[in-house]
């Protein structure tokens, strides 16, 4: 009878968590528009403004820290369990500097000249908040499955905003995109917007994307 | 000592943490509502790149280094573990976060109501980590370390207080509704960071 029963709730629960579920889609679906990492949660930042002078570091950032982000997901949460409360911060920092560790070697090694471009913003994945935060907020309470997708989800969402900046601002700013020259094959002459390329222009630019995201989706916030 | 006073005023103004390289911007853009605790966590934030960047430039120089194990015999001179750069120094960072919580918490309590869930969030802060790689990429000696990790510092706290204080007047101004929050915080830091851009101008 009671066999039976743990049968029957085993059916049951698989039934309500099949791989890609509605909730497990919405993990990935979230961070992309209403839950942006860059735009809502105001997290990661720092890199998304410093690498996207061209579409190339940004798009390998954006890989990057997607990987990261999935592969530590999935590490604190198969370990939630076990992580005493108190030094989880330092339990996180350590397995999410081996992955970035591995990234980085591994960039070392097949992409030197990426690499290079990026110089220290590699080893900053570590301390940035879109790690941790989802490390803190989601992989401490969920299961490794969702929290693997959470973290993708997160990781795209990121990606997503990186390119959009690294798009713009290569074009108008260089007048390239992945470094052809866009304008140039064209035969229009194309003199470069320098401001797109300094810092204040990437904030410039990352404020309007918002403005329009928020107007789009209806987003707000009281101050 | 001219040298380093050039790099603290140089990583002061010109190569402001916030306007030059964007590092810090989380905890910059979240915990600049309010001039009070944006002061606080200046001063933590100074604190811990102040301590974090000559331990690390010790590390760096007498350890982690090709070769600069060799204080510890023959035998360990061709050992090169510079790849452990990374968890190293982000373990120390923590680390000193982690003593400077106990110690504010032990030795001033009010301070520690102020900043209490701030500090262990500067263990985080890409600023500090950013700084001593920073550090390891260009020939400083342990003075001229100190000094840049310090200034390093007060430039983050220089760029957050001033935010602050926009924000504060900003609530007095009709912002359209989706720009409001952080979009107009970030067109705002961007304009600071084009005055911040004057400063390049200064040779040293």
């Amino acid at each position: 009878m009671s066999t039976e029963a743990a049968v029957v709730e085993e059916v049951v629960e698989k039934k309500a968590e099949p791989l890609f579920s509605k909730k497990n889609r919405k993990l990935i679906s979230n961070p992309l528009d209403i839950d942006n990492p860059v735009t809502v949660q105001i997290l990661g930042v720092c890199s998304a403004l410093a690498v996207t002078t061209q579409m190339k570091p940004a798009f390998v950032m954006s890989l990057g820290l997607t990987i990261v982000t999935a592969c530590s997901n999935v590490a604190i949460s198969a370990l939630r369990n076990t992580i005493p409360s108190r030094i989880r911060i330092i339990v996180q920092l350590a397995i999410v500097s081996l992955w970035v560790i591995m990234v980085d070697q591994i960039l070392k090694a097949y992409v030197y000249d990426v690499s290079k471009q990026l110089s220290v913003f590699v080893g900053l994945i570590i301390t940035n908040c879109i790690v941790m935060g989802r490390l803190e907020a989601f992989a401490m309470a969920n299961k490794p499955w969702p929290s693997f997708l959470d973290g993708m989800g997160n990781g795209l969402g990121y990606g997503m905003i990186l390119m959009i900046l690294a798009f713009v601002r290569e074009l108008f700013g260089a007048g390239s995109l992945f470094g052809f020259k866009v304008f140039a094959s064209m035969g229009i002459p194309y003199q470069g917007n320098g401001l797109l390329l300094l810092p204040a222009g990437a904030c410039i630019l990352l404020g309007s994307i918002i403005w329009v995201q928020r107007t789009l989706n209806g987003y707000r916030e009281s101050h | 000592m001219d040298n380093l006073i050039n790099i603290g005023i140089r990583s002061i103004f010109i190569d402001n943490m916030i306007f030059a390289y964007f590092l810090g911007m989380c905890s910059f853009l979240a915990i600049s509502k309010k001039v009070k605790t944006a002061f606080g966590l200046g001063i933590a934030v100074i604190f811990v790149i102040g301590i974090t960047v000559p331990i690390n430039w010790l590390i760096q120089n007498y350890v982690l280094t090709a070769g600069s194990l060799a204080w510890l015999g023959e035998d360990y001179a061709n050992i090169d573990i510079s790849f452990l750069q990374f968890i190293v120094f982000i373990s120390v960072i923590a680390a000193i976060t982690q003593l400077t919580e106990m110690a504010v918490e032990k030795f001033s309590p009010a301070l520690y109501g102020t900043l209490g869930i701030f500090l262990p969030l500067i263990a985080v802060n890409c600023s500090v980590l950013g700084a001593a790689l920073f550090m390891v990429g260009r020939p400083y000696n342990l003075a001229e370390a100190t000094v840049f990790g310090l200034g390093s510092g007060i430039g983050w706290m220089l760029a957050i207080v001033a935010l602050a204080g926009v924000r504060e007047k900003m609530k007095y101004s009709n912002v359209p509704a989706p720009l409001r929050g952080l979009g107009i915080t970030f067109i705002l830091v961007g304009l600071m960071s084009l005055g911040f851009l004057s400063f390049m101008g200064f040779t040293l």
